[in-house]
């Protein structure tokens, strides 16, 4: 299958704390790659490294063949390769509906429309159709503020679905999700990446989600990439189990 | 929506009617009160973005001065061409002076609007050749399309034109905001990385709302320059642009009518404290905000919200879209 996006020599440091040193990853289309490792391991940094919030002190990174290194998010998501947030990055003045919108303006070009109205009759259905699918349909017009904290979680993915992206980064999307409902939002988020055929990587801290959805499972310490492989063979290596993962 | 038309229909029938039945001197007050609430208007609009603008004033005397020059210089007395050349006198500063402006926010925004705005004022002052100093520019009465109207009656007649201006950008400030650009304002001051990581550029669409907001404060000074008949560099002093964000916290930002309201009581309210306390007529304007501030703090459109409510259930309000 061919490569879309690649990081070559990916390398960050924050003073004297190594973020990213010398990531070298090749995604392939459609894949859902699970990105583990403890707290500090430079999973959140290799997002923001991807996505443009901050720029590499070295190396580059390639999406379909195109250098995409020190491009701003705002173009790289026009890109395709769109991001959700640990915490929900979301607009509380705004109704759940209309932070919905508003992404679907911005994805169909309308963003700098000053003219028309933000809500059109098949845009509102399209975003209620993707709150459904989220179960926060019921929720639309309350602004989101109001919302728990798992619904804010669950808008700030389905924002991002809402750009169709062609790549779809998402940094611990169950965080705050109840335990109960966890697994009920993954089987849907994950129904609606493999039936669109969105590249996928996300961050998590969750094994049982990772061995679950994810076909292949980067894992990170110190910045660096030290195990790369399916869930099944990494979590039986009891190297990585130990030292990466905290398992006995 | 039709409810929004309807009810922007009985505004309009209603303003015109007062200027009709109105004695000349509060009709005036009326005719400064919608020039001035254009820019109010403006104020609340970058409000929207989480910007306050202390420079205000620069677009009303940009838009007064180009009327100035336009009568003395060019020999132009057209009202709809003065009124035109006004509004592109304040788009071409926004031009200029928007990519900086755009780039800033909070207090910084703040001053820089400021700082800008006093350079004008330090301009117009000193140019004496040029802009007569302090003592301003006079502005000849002027023409309607070739037509000129008699004298005892162009208070009116400047007042219905007025209105038609003021009535016009709040309709286009109506669109603006429950346009997804308008919902981008709302967006940036919420949370601007999130604006950028939906590939929208915070930049631009301020850019783009200050350039809205200096043309219609380039009219709004154009329109008071032709009532006043005189124009002066006290348009673009600081008191003149901080009046401005006195008025917008005044009426309130819930609805586009609450700039024009607030601006309306603001030019009553300082007539009748300046006839009835002339000495301290300061510090009863100065209580009054004090009181806004206390008892309600979204400006006098809270108070028209919370009796609506009470009556029927639904408002004008522009939260909630159309």
């Amino acid at each position: 299958m061919d490569v879309v996006l690649e990081t070559r020599g990916l390398t960050r440091t924050f003073g004297r704390v190594v973020a990213a040193e010398d990531v070298n990853v090749q995604i392939r289309s459609g894949e859902r790659v699970g990105l583990v490792g403890p707290n500090g391991a430079g999973k959140t940094t290799f997002l923001n490294l991807i996505t443009g919030y901050i720029r590499p002190d070295r190396g580059r990174i390639l999406y379909r063949g195109t250098d995409i290194t020190g491009l701003p998010p705002r173009t790289i998501t026009r890109m395709g390769i769109v991001r959700s947030f640990q915490i929900p990055q979301l607009y509380p003045g705004l109704t759940v509906l209309e932070n919905m919108l508003l992404a679907i303006a911005a994805r169909s070009g309308r963003g700098m429309d000053f003219w028309n109205p933000l809500r059109r009759e098949h845009e509102v259905a399209e975003a209620m159709e993707l709150l459904a699918a989220f179960n926060l349909a019921d929720h639309a017009e309350r602004p989101v503020g109001e919302l728990p904290e798992g619904g804010r979680k669950l808008l700030d993915v389905a924002m991002a679905l809402a750009l169709r992206p062609a790549v779809l980064l998402m940094d611990e999307p169950t965080s705050g999700v109840s335990t109960r409902d966890k697994f009920e939002v993954m089987e849907v988020l994950m129904e609606v990446l493999r039936r669109s055929g969105v590249t996928t990587l996300f961050v998590e801290h969750d094994m049982e989600v990772v061995y679950r959805y994810a076909e292949r499972v980067l894992v990170f310490h110190s910045g660096r990439v030290v195990a790369d492989g399916d869930p099944q063979t990494l979590f039986a290596d009891a190297a990585v189990r130990r030292a990466v993962l905290g398992w006995e | 929506m039709k409810l929004h038309r309807l009810g922007g229909l009985i505004l309009i029938v209603l303003f015109v009617g007062l200027g009709l039945l109105l004695p000349g001197w509060s009709r005036f007050l009326l005719t400064l009160a919608l020039a001035r609430g254009l820019l109010v208007l403006g104020v609340v609009l970058l409000m929207q973005a989480g910007l306050v603008s202390f420079g205000h004033g620069l677009f009303f005397a940009a838009g007064a001065y180009a009327v100035g020059f336009a009568v003395r210089d060019l020999g132009v007395r057209d009202a709809f061409l003065v009124a035109i050349l006004g509004a592109g006198a304040g788009l071409g500063i926004a031009l200029c002076i928007g990519p900086l402006l755009a780039r800033y926010r909070g207090i910084f925004f703040a001053m820089l609007t400021l700082a800008f705005s006093m350079i004008l004022y330090g301009i117009l002052v000193k140019a004496y050749r040029i802009t007569g100093g302090t003592d301003g520019l006079r502005i000849a009465p002027p023409a309607f399309l070739g037509w000129s109207s008699p004298e005892e009656h162009l208070g009116s007649v400047l007042y219905l034109f007025t209105l038609a201006a003021t009535a016009g950008m709040v309709f286009l400030v109506f669109q603006y905001l429950r346009s997804p650009l308008g919902y981008t304002m709302r967006a940036i001051r919420d949370n601007e990385v999130r604006v950028e990581y939906l590939g929208l550029s915070v930049s631009r669409a301020l850019y783009l709302a200050i350039l809205l907001v200096g043309a219609m404060g380039g009219l709004g000074g154009a329109l008071n320059a032709m009532s006043v008949g005189h124009v002066d560099p006290n348009l673009v002093y600081w008191t003149t642009s901080g009046e401005f964000v006195f008025v917008a916290l005044l009426g309130g930002t819930g609805s586009v009518f609450a700039p024009l309201v607030g601006s309306i009581v603001f030019e009553f309210l300082r007539t009748y404290a300046y006839k009835y306390i002339p000495y301290t007529w300061q510090m009863g304007l100065g209580l009054i905000m004090l009181a806004i501030l206390g008892f309600a703090p979204g400006g006098l459109w809270t108070l028209y919200e919370l009796i609506a409510r009470r009556m029927s259930g639904w408002t004008w309000s522009w939260k909630r879209g159309a």
